[in-house]
């Protein structure tokens, strides 16, 4: 492991480490958006990134799970190691490193199928065929999701017929349908309401006993309910994204290092 | 600039602090002097005085506990916020700490003082100082004043065991005047207590200004701790 | 400020009242217009009702045509002539269309996809007659006889731009991140088309599907060159003998396809010039089928989607 930041750096604990990006920048044809990132994501923690608008959050969450490829324009350099092995190396899966690390969208997308289905999609790309192991694997997300309680009856029904909350809960199980280690969320209450915002955030608690978390959120109270550590971003003179603060949450918000990070948090930043 | 009302709301808060301290030193320094000049009916004053200071500091106990809930604080607003609250605690307390003063001069009644007060009012005046300078500091956010001024406590402590030893001596030569040698060490007890609790705003200060949080032991504080048994 | 309201309220009730008669006028206009518009359509189907209703009787769907000059008959071999052409057009248009469609949605600057856009476009403004005339010349010489499979090669070529374009339109119209959603789940690009994007654009799809059709069926000239005509097809003598006789699946099929057929819009077109009123009335017999045919599409269409509908909401 190393250190080799150039911003205030102060989550020094010991705990484990599962995510190592080395200096990664990305660019979007000439225009570079993430510049020089360095980051360690600290294995079954929750990670929140925050950051004013279009400081490049969601560009690095998609960095995670190599969603930047579907842009034709962007180009990635630097390492993310995932558990030592960088997924940007070329003979790399892939789909493997999707199924590793899952997603979850700002608005809930479920799929114009059953609820079943929906869930069982991604199962069933990796070969899952048999009715009794869909069924296991369905109902063990859905109850991980916090959702099984109030659809088991419903599965047949469409993934569109259900409420927004319900809806975004049944994004979250079929990302768990894949047993991925890593779960990626982008704004994923932005588009509930404040009861629904208030289960996912609980659905996080729980769901961090088994996976590693990063969520990028511009709800700075969310982060910091929510988060174990807090990363802050901000863009340089070349409108580029950087790293400028990365610690433990509690510290972030009673005590930031950078002015920049205080300013962001008091809400002078203007 | 953004959040103008809660800069300004915040703003109304610490001039309400300034405001809240300098009823605590009025009612610390006017105690003093009704005791000297045996103003009974002063001393009644003072004590209405003190139910003034406790309304204000649940007032703005409130206006802040309504600002923490509305405004969400973070980083160095939660920590001006929160040791707001502390710091009106302390005054409130000095204020106590002047009542009793002046509850002394009341239950003294006809019985003149054991001797001319020369020692009690200097401390008083020192307290007070240090209390305005401690109040000057946190609105200035000040943090070497902060760490100066308890330094000052020595001062205070060396006064009141200055009084202490001369009341001693009157003691030992005439047993009778126990009673009124009680009250005036009560006093000066009083104002060697207003000393410590200065301290306490010091720390609260440093606090807001760096985020550490740090007890400042003054030297008598390093004596008494030596004074114990070492186990 | 007050200076400004003054501007805006002032005269707020004549001007209210100028708005509402605006209003009503402008609509009613609309409303006229709109039956003007709508006059051709119903003239066009109440007089094929009329006119060709005097005609219908059962024996028109399930004869064959007496020789001309003789009363009776039916237009049997028209009906099925339609749909076997029809359905041969879909099958040889609808897969490789969609396929063009997923392409050009997903490579739109590629130097393929802007050729596949451009040519969708110049082939929807050929002729349908120039069409004919093509299928009649890779299929017809070559194979050296008319039939019924060049008669659906030249269709498939008429319905191919509209579905690509229809196809093409639907997709893009399905939000980006179920794209994503699926994506990320680590499914590859075809089969997140084909399991995620295709069904949530179905129901658009399947409208153009069913327009390419119904626009087919009713065709008529590139059917003049390709499969030509043919009064004495029927497909259940064809079927009979082909089992009588042993023959597989396949050639039962092959006899189907391979000889010259009629279609619906075709027979209407023969009937409506001779000089016999029988076969005059029977004409109009057929146009009021076609009508028929092209309602009874666009209502299973709307049937269909609504149901569809029905059971994505729950």
């Amino acid at each position: 492991m190393h250190i080799l930041t150039n911003y205030q750096h102060h989550t020094n604990d010991n705990s484990p480490i599962n995510i190592d990006i080395v200096n990664l920048s990305v660019y979007y044809g000439k225009f570079r958006a993430l510049a020089e990132i360095n980051l360690q994501v600290h294995e079954k923690q929750i990670t929140a990134i925050i950051g004013p608008s279009g400081c490049g959050k969601s560009t690095l969450l998609r960095s995670f799970n190599r969603m930047n490829d579907l842009t034709p324009s962007a180009h990635t350099e630097g390492e993310i190691r995932l558990d030592g092995q960088d997924i940007n190396a070329t003979g790399i899966d892939v789909v493997d490193i999707r199924r590793r690390i899952g997603m979850v969208f700002q608005r809930p997308n479920p799929f114009p199928k059953s609820i079943y289905d929906n869930v069982a999609y991604g199962p069933r790309l990796y070969g899952v065929h048999r009715r009794s192991d869909l069924d296991g694997i369905v109902e063990n997300s859905l109850r991980q999701a916090a959702l099984w309680d109030e659809i088991k009856d419903k599965l047949h029904q469409s993934g569109l017929s259900i409420s927004g909350g319900q809806q975004q809960r049944l994004c979250i199980a079929r990302a768990l349908a894949v047993e991925p280690d890593v779960i990626l969320m982008d704004e994923p209450a932005s588009a509930l309401d404040p009861i629904s915002t208030l289960r996912i955030e609980e659905l996080m608690h729980d769901l961090v006993k088994n996976y590693t978390i990063i969520i990028v959120t511009h709800n700075m109270q969310q982060a910091a309910r929510v988060s174990d550590y807090t990363a802050m971003m901000m863009i340089d003179e070349q409108r580029a994204g950087n790293i400028i603060e990365y610690g433990k949450t509690d510290v972030i918000f009673t005590n930031p290092k950078d002015k920049r990070t205080e300013d962001y948090v008091t809400g002078r930043f203007g | 600039m953004l959040r103008k009302t809660f800069e300004h709301e915040i703003q109304q808060v610490k001039d309400d602090v300034l405001i809240l301290g300098s009823m605590v030193e009025q009612e610390i320094l006017v105690s003093v002097e009704t005791l000297k000049k045996r103003d009974i009916e002063g001393s009644r004053q003072i004590l209405e005085l003190d139910k003034k200071i406790n309304a204000k500091r649940f007032e703005m106990e409130n206006q802040v506990m309504i600002l923490i809930a509305t405004q969400q604080p973070m980083a160095h607003d939660l920590r001006l916020l929160a040791s707001i609250l502390e710091i009106i605690s302390e005054l409130e307390r000095m204020g106590d700490y002047g009542k009793g003063i002046a509850n002394i001069n009341i239950r003294m009644g006809d019985q003149p003082l054991l001797k001319p007060l020369i020692d009690i009012p200097r401390m008083a005046q020192r307290g007070a100082d240090m209390l305005h300078r401690a109040l000057t500091a946190f609105i200035n956010e000040d943090v070497e004043t902060a760490r100066a001024i308890p330094q000052e406590d020595d001062e205070i402590d060396g006064l009141y065991n200055q009084i202490y030893r001369e009341l001693m001596v009157f003691v030992i030569q005439d047993p009778k005047t126990i009673e009124r040698a009680n009250w005036l060490l009560w006093a000066a007890h009083n104002l060697e207590r207003v000393a410590d609790r200065v301290t306490n705003i010091c720390e609260r200060t440093i606090f807001i200004a760096t985020g550490e949080l740090k007890e400042i032991d003054s030297s008598d504080d390093e004596q008494r701790k030596l004074n114990q048994n070492p186990d | 400020m007050t200076h400004f309201k003054e501007l805006i309220t002032r005269n707020l009730s004549a001007r209210s009242r100028r708005r509402k008669a605006t209003n009503a006028i402008i609509l009613s206009l609309t409303g006229l217009v709109t039956l003007l518009a709508l006059i051709p359509l119903f003239w066009i189907v109440g007089y094929v009702i009329l006119r060709g209703g005097r005609s219908i009787n059962p024996a028109l769907f399930t004869q064959l045509p007496r020789p001309m000059g003789v009363e009776g008959g039916g237009v049997l071999h028209a009906i099925e002539g339609t749909l076997i052409i029809t359905i041969l057009a879909a099958s040889f248009a609808i897969p490789p269309g969609v396929l063009a469609a997923f392409y050009a949605t997903r490579n739109p600057n590629t130097p393929l996809g802007i050729i596949l856009r451009f040519s969708t476009d110049v082939l929807s403004g050929v002729p349908s007659i120039v069409i004919g005339l093509f299928a009649y010349a890779v299929m017809v010489k070559p194979m050296g006889h008319y039939s019924g499979l060049a008669g659906g090669v030249a269709l498939a070529i008429l319905m191919l731009p509209t579905i690509i374009r229809t196809t093409e339109e639907m997709l893009k119209l399905v939000p980006q991140n179920l794209r994503e959603g699926s994506l990320a789940l680590g499914a590859p690009e075809w089969k997140t088309s084909m399991s995620v994007l295709l069904p949530a654009a179905a129901n658009g799809v399947i409208t153009g599907f069913l327009l390419a059709i119904a626009r087919a069926a009713g065709e008529t000239a590139p059917l003049l060159f390709t499969a030509l005509g043919n009064e004495r097809f029927d497909v259940g003598m064809i079927l009979r003998s082909g089992v009588q006789a042993g023959q597989s699946v396949w050639q039962i099929i092959g006899r189907i396809v391979n000889q010259p057929v009629d279609s619906l819009p075709l027979t209407l077109w023969k009937y409506a010039q001779q000089p016999f009123p029988e076969r005059v009335e029977q004409s109009w017999a057929v146009a009021f089928v076609l009508i028929f045919f092209v309602l009874l599409i666009n209502i299973a269409a709307r049937l269909w989607i609504e149901s569809r509908k029905r059971r994505l909401q729950g």
